[in-house]
């Protein structure tokens, strides 16, 4: 379902190679997780993959369900059902958690050329999806993520993956930060969401989140590339031994 | 010192145009403000105080030429149940005005009782627009309170049970109108101003508004969108013990609206508000000028105004808080903040503040900047187009000023011309 071939990434603004040639294929049905150490650029691969400005795609392609991605707006790539779970969720203030997540429900639909959701309609569904994550309505009415503690953005983001429906989910270290209750609460919404047409790609530091979300395919990623890929044993290996075992091993 | 010939010309050659009504009470307040009007010159671009701003569309002789908008929306507070009182071009239509008289308050035309000799509002009339003279010049102020043609004499002894709305009409290309209000809200009385409409070709405007202790005055006003249109506002102001001012103003469209603020708080404990929106394109400048003098014990003034400016517009904030000695425990806020949605446009700030009390709590704050790309690309990844967003976000950034405005009512229509705006992109 989502396909990347040699995807070679720079920076626009500087001279800088980040991902020099990474290939990752997602089925679906299938969660894949990606490992590796700080600054090798895991979220970059995120960004690019979502349509984030200031990222040069020198090599390379990125194709989800036939589609290929590099050449679409944001917009359209989560229209085709692409989602992204922010490392650091974006604060807005002034404009309503509830309001925005009806604005993006509705754009979707709209652009699948469906119904908009009706407000009663949305209103009983975000209802039901905030209550399993232990969001209240309170935190709905807030602006979005303003005041939000870390772990409460972190469920922000898996609610809005909930209500959006993706068929391909990206999650960017959406473990981190979080104490052991918050990250069964967010497993257990990414758990709920699994199913045989639905792709995800899970981004982490941690073996602890893989325990709570098994995950079918785990990646090293070091210095731009994958440089190992297994099964979940793999991200015990890295619990176990660290990074460096694995990358003197590849070098 | 003496005026500056190319002053004292273009001075003379505005007065020329114009007429001094010569009958009634207001008379001797109308020839005071003459005099006061000769000695200081009307503004030219030298002055200091309009160094953002060029007076010149304000100040002509001739009448500017300004094309009349077809309303293509549903006139603003019409769902609000309303006393309407109606000028078409600066001049009252009894014919679509409503009945005057209101449980509460007294509303006379000024046009209507300036023949009588005694009334209430001589000792008013022109006289906090003089107050507000110094240390600033309005000489704009003082050229209205001598020739306005006509205006509202409002008294509030109680609480009316409906806003008082004054609707501006502009039909004629070429018209320039001169109002007057006098507004006083006795003691413990509470009432509720709107203004809306373009009024004019060239509109000069004056308020003067006094509130007794414990009363209370909100003011929410609408300019119209005649994209033409030359507008200059004053509101004076003056508070007594435990009154509260409130006033949001919203702008949309209009070549040159200078909007200037005088509000004096004389009473301990009082309370004033003034906020403003404005949204502009192309050629659209607006300019509000604010100037707040805390001069009794424990009172708060806020001033929120928010700007959003495209394709060339330019936005300009001059606002002080003056703080008397003796005003301790003043809370002063300021915040003035532009939004530019485009590299062309500008925002001229000039945030002043000015202490001579030394148990006060003072802040202003004045910010000018793009859509934050960060929100921006975190809301088209959840599937929203970028002009959807943008609009989100611009009204986002606008609705923190039209929060100011205590009725949900009110701000609900503002927000939704404010949204009109962003979805017409004029
Ligand atoms: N916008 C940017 N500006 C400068 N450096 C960046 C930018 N984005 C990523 N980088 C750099 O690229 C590398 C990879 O970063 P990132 O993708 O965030 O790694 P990871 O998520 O694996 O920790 C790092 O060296 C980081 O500093
Ligand atoms: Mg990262």
């Amino acid at each position: 379902m989502l396909e990347i071939k040699n995807l070679h990434v720079e920076l626009e603004e500087e001279d800088k190679k980040i991902l020099k040639g990474v290939d990752l294929t997602v089925e679906p049905g299938k969660v894949h997780a990606i490992m590796g150490p700080n600054g090798s650029g895991k979220s970059t691969l995120s960004y690019v993959l979502s349509g984030r400005a200031g990222y040069e795609v020198t090599q390379g392609s990125a194709v989800m369900d036939g589609v290929d991605l590099l050449e679409l707006e944001p917009e359209e790539r989560a229209a085709a059902g692409l989602f992204l779970a922010f490392q650091y969720p974006v604060e807005i203030p002034g404009v309503g958690n509830m309001t925005f997540l009806r604005t993006a429900v509705n754009a979707q639909r709209k652009a699948r050329g469906q119904d908009e959701m009706s407000a009663a309609e949305f209103l009983k569904v975000i209802r039901e999806r905030a209550k399993s994550l232990k969001i209240d309505a309170e935190m709905l009415k807030r602006p979005v993520n303003v005041g939000f503690s870390g772990g409460e953005k972190k469920r922000n983001e898996i609610l809005q993956m909930a209500m959006l429906e993706p068929r391909m989910c990206i999650l960017d270290e959406t473990d981190s930060g979080l104490d052991v209750d918050a990250m069964k609460l967010v497993a257990d919404g990414v758990n709920a969401l699994r199913d045989d047409g639905r792709g995800f790609l899970v981004i982490t530091h941690y073996q602890r989140l893989l325990d709570h979300i098994k995950p079918d395919v785990v990646h090293i990623m070091a210095d731009g590339r994958i440089v190992k890929s297994g099964g979940p044993e793999l991200a015990l290996e890295v619990e176990h031994n660290g990074y460096s075992d694995i990358l003197s091993e590849v070098a | 010192m003496a005026l500056a010939k190319v002053k004292q010309s273009a001075t003379q050659a505005r007065l020329a145009g114009l007429t001094l009504p010569t009958s009634g009470w207001s008379e001797p307040a109308r020839r005071e403000a003459l005099s006061r009007l000769t000695e200081m010159g009307l503004p030219d671009r030298r002055d200091e105080y309009w160094k953002f701003t060029r007076p010149d569309a304000l100040t002509d002789a001739a009448a500017p030429h300004a094309a009349v908008l077809n309303a293509d929306e549903a006139p603003i507070f019409d769902e609000i149940d309303r006393l309407r009182i109606v000028f078409v071009d600066g001049v009252f239509d009894p014919a679509v005005s409503d009945d005057l008289s209101q449980e509460g308050v007294t509303i006379e035309r000024l046009a209507g009782i300036s023949g009588s000799e005694i009334h209430w509002a001589k000792g008013l009339y022109g006289s906090l627009e003089a107050r507000g003279q110094a240390p600033v010049q309005r000489p704009l102020a003082a050229l209205n309170t001598a020739f306005a043609t006509d205006g509202v004499v409002i008294r509030v002894t109680g609480t009316p049970s409906k806003p008082i709305n004054l609707i501006y009409h502009h039909e004629n290309e070429s018209s320039d109108a001169i109002l007057h209000h006098v507004i006083r809200v006795e003691t413990g009385a509470v009432a509720t101003i709107l203004e809306n409409g373009p009024a004019a070709a060239r509109f000069n405007s004056c308020m003067e508004i006094d509130i007794a202790d414990g009363g209370a005055l909100h003011h929410v006003r609408a300019q119209g969108r005649d994209h033409e249109r030359k507008t200059a506002t004053h509101l004076f102001s003056r508070l007594g013990t435990e009154s509260v001012f409130k006033s949001f103003t919203l702008t949309v469209n209009g070549v040159l609206t200078r909007n200037e603020c005088v509000i004096e708080l004389t009473g301990d404990d009082a309370v004033a508000h003034v906020a403003g929106a404005c949204v502009g394109d192309g050629d659209f400048h607006h300019d509000d000028t604010v100037f707040i003098t805390h001069d009794a014990v424990n009172c708060e003034s806020r001033q929120v105004f928010k700007k959003v400016l495209r394709n060339g517009a330019t936005g300009v904030f001059q606002g002080k808080i003056l703080v008397q000695p003796g005003a301790q425990k003043t809370d002063g806020y300021q915040i003035s903040q532009s939004l530019l949605l485009d590299d062309d446009s500008q925002f001229l700030a000039k945030p002043e503040l000015e202490i001579y009390a030394d148990d006060v709590a003072c802040s202003h704050g004045s910010t000018s900047g793009a859509i934050d790309e960060e929100a921006l690309f975190y809301l088209r990844s959840r599937g929203v187009p970028e002009d959807e967003a943008t609009g989100l976000l611009t009204l986002a950034f606008l609705a923190e000023a039209v929060d100011e405005i205590e009725d949900e009512t009110l701000a609900d229509d503002m927000l939704a011309r404010l949204q009109g705006w962003l979805a017409r992109r004029r």
